[in-house]
This record gives C-alpha cells, structure tokens and sequence, in this order.
C-alpha cells in the first residue's frame, strides 16, 4: 500500500506533487535546522571567540529577508497547489482505454458495498476493475461517515448519508491492491479493508459473467439485511435486481442503517462490538 | 415491575450497576488505583490538618499566582493520565497485527477518544492557561488579573470537566468516536450510550471556564498595564496571551453551540447533525473545525511567548525583530480563523475552494518562520546558556519545523488526498503539539519555577529528561511518519498489513523513551523538593531576566509589587538593572501605601462542585439532580454577586516589612553585577 508506488495515474501525481513539495521545502528547512544548530554552538557563553552583540536587535536587511523567504516559498508552493488541486479534482474522469466502468461505492457498519449498475452485478469487499479503463465512482454511506481510499490509485473521498459523493480513478497495472476506509467509523472500523482486483479488460466481462450468474441476489430486502452492524470475513457476490438501489440509498427511500441493538439501556450498550472479536 | 424498582430507576436516570464495568479488568483496576491514590492523599491531608491551609490558601484563592500553579498541577496530572492512554495504544498498535490485540474495539476506541481530548482539553488548555496566568499580571507590573474571582470560577470550572472524563472510567463509558466526536457516529443512532454524552458536558462546562479564563486575560492585558507599559514595550509573552486569549473568545463559543446543538440532537430529538430530517453532517465539521483550527493557535501562540522569553533570556539580548514578532503573533491570529476547510480537503468541495483554503493554510507558514528567524537572530550574537529552558528551546525549534514542513505539505490538496487521516497526520499534529506546545509549555515549568516557588528545579534530571523526551518524540513519531507513507490510516484497533507492523514496534520502543522522559521529569521535582535549600532563589533574578515578573521576590509577595513599576521601553527589568548600575542609587525609604487586594471567595469551588453534580446529573438523565445542581450554581453566583466586601487592606508596615527583604537580596545583586 505503499504511497510511493503508485498504481494508477491519479496517484502517480498525487505522489509527485507530494514528493516535489517535500523537496521544495527541504531547500529551506535544512539550511534553517543547520543555522540553529550552528548559531546555537558558536555563541555558546564559553566560546571567547564569538563576538557578544547586545545591540543587534533589528536590521532592516535581515527582516526583508526572513519575511521573503517562507513568502516566496509559499507563493511557488500555492501555485502548486492551485494547479494540482484543479488538474487532480476527484469529480473530473480520468480517460482511459475502452469504455468506462461506473462504479457506486456504499460504505455499510462495517464492509464496502460495489454495485457494478451497468453489468447488474454487486460485490462485497472486494472491487474488481478492468485495467486503464476509466472509473466512475459515485460514493454514499448507508449509516455514517466514511472515507473510500485505495493508496495505490490515489485521491481518497468522504461517503456520507444522504449525499453523493464523486471521484474518478484508473488503475494501469494487472494485480492485487488493497483499500480501506479512512475515517473511523466505530467497532468494526479496523475490517473495512477491501481487496482490489485489477484484472485484464478482456478478463473482465469474463469475471462479470461469472459473477451475474450468481444465486444471490441484492434487493432492496437483502441489502437491508447486509447493513445491519457487523464484520463480513467472506468476500460474497451478488445479482443486482435494481440497477436504481443506489438512488434508493443515496436518496434515503432505504432509511439509514440501525445502530446497535441495545439490550439495556444503560450506559454501555450491547453493540456490534462483540461480533468484530 | 414493582413499584420500588420504577421509582429507584427514575430516581436515579440510566445510572444502575450495569454502569460499572466489572468484566473489563484494566478500567476497573486503574480506577480503583487512582481512587486508592486520592482517598489516601485526602486522608493526609486531614490527619496531618493541612485542610484549613489547603482550603484559605489554595482551594478558595484568588491570587493569579495560586490559580497559575493548580491550573498547571491539574495539567500534570492529567498528562499523566493522556500519556498512559498513549502507552496503551502504542502497545495494542504493536501488538495487534493480525490479531486482536489485548484491547477489545470498545475499549480502544475509547482509550483515542480519551487521549485526544485529555491531552488537548485537560494538559495543553491548562498548562498555557496556568502559565499566562502566573506571569502575565507580574509582566504587566499590575497586581492581579482583571477579574480574580472569576478566574477561579474558570480553573475549577476546568477541574469539573477533567473530573467528569476521568469518571466515564469507573462509571460508564467515555465516547468511542474519536475526540472530535463526529456525528452521525456521535448521535444517538449510533452511540446511544452515555460516553458521548461524557464528552460533551465536560468540554461544555471546561469550555465556559476557558471562555471566562480568556475573557478575564484579553482585559488584564487591555486594562491592567503598569505606568508606562504601552502596548509596544509589553513582553512577547503578554502579546502571544493576548492573540491567544482573543481566540478563545472568539472561537469557544463557536465550540460551545456546536456541542450544544449535538445535545440537543440526543437529548430531545433535533436534527442538526443527523442523517434523518434535514440533519447535515457536514455543517458539524465546519463548526468544530471552525472552532479546531483557531484552538491550535490558542494553543501554540502562547509557546511562542515562552520561547521568545526564553531564548532571548538566555541569549543575553534583547528578542531580535521584536516588532515583527507583533506583527507576526497578529497575522497568525487573524489568518488561523481562516483555513479551517484543510481539514476536510477530502469531502469533495470544488478545487477552488481546496486550492483557496489550502493556500491560506500556507501563509500562516509565513509568520511563523518569520518567528523563527527572529529567534535564530536572538541567538546570533549572544551568550548562550544552556539551561535547561533553553534546550528546550532548541529542540523545539528544530522539532517545529520538521511539523511545519509536513503541515505546509498537507495544505497542499492533492498531497492530502493521500495523507488525509492517516498516521502521516497523526505524526504531523504531535510533531507541532509535541514539539510546539508541550516543549513550550516545559520550556515556562522550567524557566518560571523558581519564580512561582523560590527555588530552582535541578538541572542534570531536567536536562536528562530533555534529552530522552527529544529523542523519544523522534523515534515515536518517525515511524509514524512512515506508517502513513504505507497507506495506514489512524485508529486501527488491529490490522493485517505486515509492513506497517515493524514500524508500529519501533515506535512502542520510542513511546518507552519517552515515559523516561516524563519519569526523568518528576525525579527531577522530587530531588528539587528536596533540595530547595541549595537550590534556593534569593533574588528574585535566577537566570538575569529581563521583563518586569524578575522584578520582585521569587516567590512573589500576594501583592506582587510593593509599587507599581514604571517603564521606560522595551525589556523593562532589564533597563532598571542597566540603570541601577550606572547610578548606583536605590531610594532609600520609599514611603509604603496601604494596599487593597481581593479577598478570598470560595465563589469558584462552590459553584464548580454545583456544576458537576449537574453535568454528572445530565449525563445519566437524573433530572431532580440537574435542577439542583443548576440551582446550586446559580445560588452561588447571587451570593457572590450580593457581597458585601471584596477587598482587604494590607497595611504600609507590612508591605514595607515584606518588600525590604526582597530589596536588600536585590541590592546585593545589583552591586554584585556592578564589579563583576
């Protein structure tokens, strides 16, 4: 999951932008940390040598200099992020290869939902994508707050109830990666990493054919019964009935998922705590 | 059901036995132990009759100086308690790699939760809180705060909410959401116990005290200054207090109607934050945040201060560039109310609004190099001393700016699309409260002990504890770093990536270094306690000062000075000493005047032992117990308000009595720096 080994273009950038704005700053931090170091040893009290300046306690020059140079480091650092924030908002598609795939992403209490609309098919933790295809997501939450991230593709983006949310990535290479979800979200919040599979665009329509035969099936009742509070080890697939559920989520004609089940109502309720040991 | 059970479960709200966690053993044992610990300190304190002094000296004080030292006593403590949280999560991070580790999620979850909002609400709030307290009235050359009995309404108003976190250990739960406490999490939906409802009334009660703490301070600095301290000659400490003291009144406010509105969302059914009916979540981060940004810079401002006193102290110079520093503590002032939206790039506002917001987090970079400029440029051409302040100092300042380059790094949106909550993050927010705030706020213990208590603190155990908690800080934090460079995101109660696992062990052994450090440091208190004698501070002047607070005895007489000190620039104390040597004169028998000082009131204990019967009351919907709390408080602010006398006189023979020890120490002084 390394941040530095970007699998897609979106991350590639956002890693370099990361990586020049490291370097550009470094130019100035180190001489600064040396300077500390060094000013603090040479006017140490015992050295004789250094010359004891009382006075020297404004000079115009040394101000016009200090203001300058966190100002100009700041100006050329805003240019980059001006730019970056524009050529790298998470609404706009990243073209690729072949048609696109749209992907509706919803976070549940506590796993990670794929519907795959246009091939009528939907996963559990687990996202399967065609190579250099361009990805649409489109993200929400059944209950609360979440953050769908894959670090190896790059750019992450809050899922929240009653809200969609967008972002477009593509990943280049064949392989495994691995997401999760990068806001805590309660008991189960450590399980809600997913697996990523990039397969080849032909291999794809292959697994969607696979995986549309399957017997289970995602409706407006199952899906009802998948965001009730829990962990799910399994990696389950579904058929998709509706293609419009997630407008039904997004949209609250699904109310948002239960909390947990309180058996007392006294301070510390019985919740979804124990299923995640 | 009987009827007796119905009445004793509405006598007593949601509280019943299930409240005590008797299947969690490590709560219970701490609890237990920290109970132990208070009952036989108080068992002491009433066998050895030390109540009576306790009680007119300390607990019903109003003297700045009193309430400075408990604000910073309660900071310790409960540093103390954050920092085992801290151990806690360093050891299940280490261990829980594919594994649960030795802390189920609802314990973890709630050990972060407590650490973040002990370690901001109740160590750093209170140590900077307590440090301006102390020193700022004796800067200024005035006697007391602007409004001294409120002053102590605002410390035990702050003790309230530390006392009602610390309980949520043995009787409930605290919350489980983080310390932010983000809805919908937060609402009843889906934390319907009583720890979220812990969170939100201790901060709501701790926050009235900061707010009336910061309005108290904005006005001694407005209001109180001595004859001839205008705003240009006030010491950097007193102009960081008073940027820091403007943000607490304008920003706490703003945190006390954000949890207000979440309170009234689980209580009676609103929908401010909720999923349902028009709730937003998203009005909640930009509240909160609105209120979290402007809280670093109280927070840190005041660090600044110290380290500007410090260092130019220490450098034997005057602060270089102290006019920009103004300028600089303004700047940051008012630009950190206006960058709150970095904290929440990734939620899908227009690049716009990120590239705007992410800019305007860059320039408060700005200012604050320039301070650190300044600061290089005090030291050039000084005559350093190392003691123990000024390591301090320069660890902060090489700490610092390492924060400050990964802080400027996630103001950049696209950087932060890949670092946003991750332990990146989490390195970076410890690296500037670590190396910013919590080094300041050791640099003003160590530098103002001497003044607050008479006697230095021993310097081989402080430097000791220097070393290992700046080394520690390093090898914590630096895997951290890394962590989050391989996509690890904060609060993982367990995890099943083998690369973050080597790291997360690393950074337990820095944890390890870094109690050292913490160790280091109440040894050095002990052995200082111990040896006040040797270490004694006759003077008042222990490390050749230059603001007015080095002016008078250490520790300070009630009445701070026998006369009002007149000043005539910049580094007042200093000028007076220069000239005291030139002129070798002292008047001889300066004519005494009776002074008036406020009297002591229990106003502020009262009323907070009222206030946390109510919010322990409205935690567990016990609602006959709220109304007497209520009540109580609000009987005791009349009675305060319907005095008769609030101030006593203390007569010219004793302030002459006093104030002549101190000047014969301080002559002996003066004609000591003469022939050396």
């Amino acid at each position: 999951m390394n941040l530095l080994d970007p699998q897609g273009p979106v991350a590639a950038a956002n890693s370099t932008i990361l990586v020049d704005s490291v370097f550009i700053m470094l130019v100035i931090v180190v001489p600064t940390i040396v300077a500390i170091l060094a000013f603090a040893f040479w006017f140490r009290a015992s050295n004789t040598k250094a010359r004891y300046q009382p006075d020297f306690v404004y000079s115009g020059r040394v101000e016009m200099v200090v203001w300058s140079i966190p100002a100009l480091t700041v100006i050329l650092l805003g240019g980059v992020a001006w730019i970056g924030s524009h050529q790298l908002d998470p609404a706009v598609p990243v073209p690729g290869t072949g048609s696109p795939v749209r992907i509706q992403a919803v976070s549940l209490d506590w796993k990670w939902l794929f519907i795959y609309p246009d091939q009528r098919i939907a996963t559990v933790n687990t996202l399967t994508v065609p190579a250099g295809a361009e990805l649409n997501f489109q993200l929400t939450s059944s209950s609360v707050m979440n953050t769908f991230f894959i670090p190896q593709l790059g750019s992450m983006i809050y899922t929240m109830n009653g809200m969609v949310t967008k972002l477009n990535l593509r990943a280049d290479n064949e392989g495994k990666l691995q997401g999760l979800s990068a806001h805590f979200s309660g008991d189960g919040f450590p399980d809600m990493m997913f697996d990523v599979n990039v397969v080849s665009p032909l291999a794809f329509p292959d697994w969607v054919a696979t995986t549309a035969r399957s017997d289970a099936v995602l409706n407006e009742e199952s899906y009802k019964k998948l965001m009730q509070q829990g962990i799910e080890k399994g990696r389950p697939t579904y058929r998709l009935e509706d293609p419009r559920l997630f407008d039904l989520i997004a949209t609250q004609h699904i109310p948002p998922g239960p909390g947990p089940e309180l058996i007392s109502d006294a301070g510390r309720p019985h919740s979804g705590g124990h299923d995640a040991r | 059901m009987p009827a007796a059970l119905t009445v004793e479960a509405t006598m007593l709200g949601k509280l019943d036995w299930s409240a005590i966690p008797f299947d969690q053993p490590i709560p219970l044992i701490a609890g237990a132990v920290v109970l132990v610990a208070i009952l036989a300190v108080l068992i002491w304190v009433v066998v050895k009759g030390h109540l009576p002094y306790l009680w007119h000296e300390w607990i019903t004080s109003v003297d700045h100086k009193r309430i400075g030292v408990m604000y910073i006593l309660l900071a310790s403590v409960m540093l103390l308690r954050g920092g085992s949280d801290a151990i806690m999560m360093r050891i299940q991070q280490a261990i829980a790699y594919q594994s649960q580790g030795y802390l189920p999620p609802e314990h973890y979850n709630q050990i972060f939760s407590a650490h973040g909002t002990i370690m901001i609400f109740f160590v750093a709030m209170p140590f900077v809180i307590g440090l301006m307290n102390l020193i700022v009235p004796l800067q200024l050359g005035v006697r007391d705060v602007a409004f001294p009995t409120l002053n102590s309404v605002g410390f035990w108003l702050t003790a309230t909410g530390a006392l009602l976190v610390n309980l949520s250990l043995v009787i409930g739960e605290f919350a489980r959401t983080g310390w932010l406490a983000f809805p919908p999490l937060s609402g009843l939906s889906y934390s319907p116990g009583v720890g979220v409802d812990y969170y939100a009334w201790s901060l709501q009660i701790s926050g009235v005290g900061t707010l009336v703490a910061g309005i108290n301070l904005v006005t001694t600095v407005l209001k109180l200054r001595t004859k001839g301290m205008n705003y240009l000659r006030m010491p950097m400490f007193c102009w960081t207090t008073l940027a820091s003291n403007l943000l607490i009144v304008a920003a706490f406010p703003i945190l006390t109607a954000t949890l207000a509105m979440l309170l009234l969302d689980r209580y009676l059914g609103f929908h401010f934050f909720t999923n349902e009916a028009g709730g937003n979540v998203m009005m909640f981060m930009n509240l909160i945040w609105a209120w979290g940004h402007p809280e670093v810079y109280i927070l840190v401002l005041p660090a600044f201060g110290i380290f500007s006193e410090v260092v130019s102290t220490f450098s034997g110079k005057a602060l270089f560039g102290y006019r920009s520093m103004v300028l600089a503590t303004m700047a940051i002032c008012v630009v950190s109310f206006m960058v709150w939206l970095h904290h929440f790039f990734t939620m899908g506002a227009g690049p716009n609004v990120n590239a705007i917001f992410g800019i305007a987090s860059m320039i408060i970079a700005i200012p604050t190099g320039v301070k650190i400029y300044n600061w290089l440029f005090t030291m050039y051409g000084g005559r350093i001393r190392f003691a123990t302040p000024m390591l301090w100092s320069i660890g902060f300042m090489v700490t610092f700016i390492i924060g400050g380059l990964t802080g400027v790094l996630l103001a950049v949106p696209p950087a932060d699309f890949m670092l946003h909550n991750s332990m990146f993050l989490v390195a970076h927010f410890h690296n500037v409260i670590i190396g910013g705030v919590l080094f300041g706020a050791f640099a003003g213990y160590e530098y103002w002990f001497p003044k607050a208590f008479g006697f230095r603190l021993d310097e081989r155990w402080g430097k000791a504890g220097f070393w290992f908690t700046f080394l520690g800080f390093f090898i914590t934090f630096i895997p951290l770093y890394v962590a989050g460079m391989l996509g690890m995101t904060r609060r993982m109660q367990h995890y099943d990536v083998a690369a973050w696992r080597p790291w997360m062990i690393v950074a337990a052994v820095g944890m390890a270094v870094l109690t050292i450090g913490v160790i280091c440091q109440i040894v050095q208190l002990v052995v200082s306690i111990r040896n006040r004698e040797t270490l004694r501070d006759r003077t008042g002047d222990p490390w050749d000062g230059r603001s007015l607070e080095w002016a008078t005895s250490s520790p300070p007489p009630v009445f701070n000075f026998a006369f009002n000190p007149d000043v005539r620039g910049e580094d007042a104390y200093w000028d007076m000493k220069v000239q005291a040597q030139q002129q070798s004169l002292e008047r001889d028998g300066p004519e005494y005047r009776d002074i008036e000082m406020p009297r002591n009131s229990p106003t502020g204990f009262v009323c907070a032992f009222f206030a946390t019967i109510m919010g322990f009351a409205l935690i567990w919907h016990i609602w006959w117990m709220v109304i007497l709390g209520g009540l109580g408080a609000w009987a005791t602010f009349v009675v305060f308000a319907w005095r008769d006398h609030d101030e006593y006189v203390i007569p010219a023979e004793e302030v002459a009595a006093i104030d002549r020890v101190n000047l014969e120490e301080r002559r002996s002084l003066v004609s000591m720096a003469g022939t050396a």
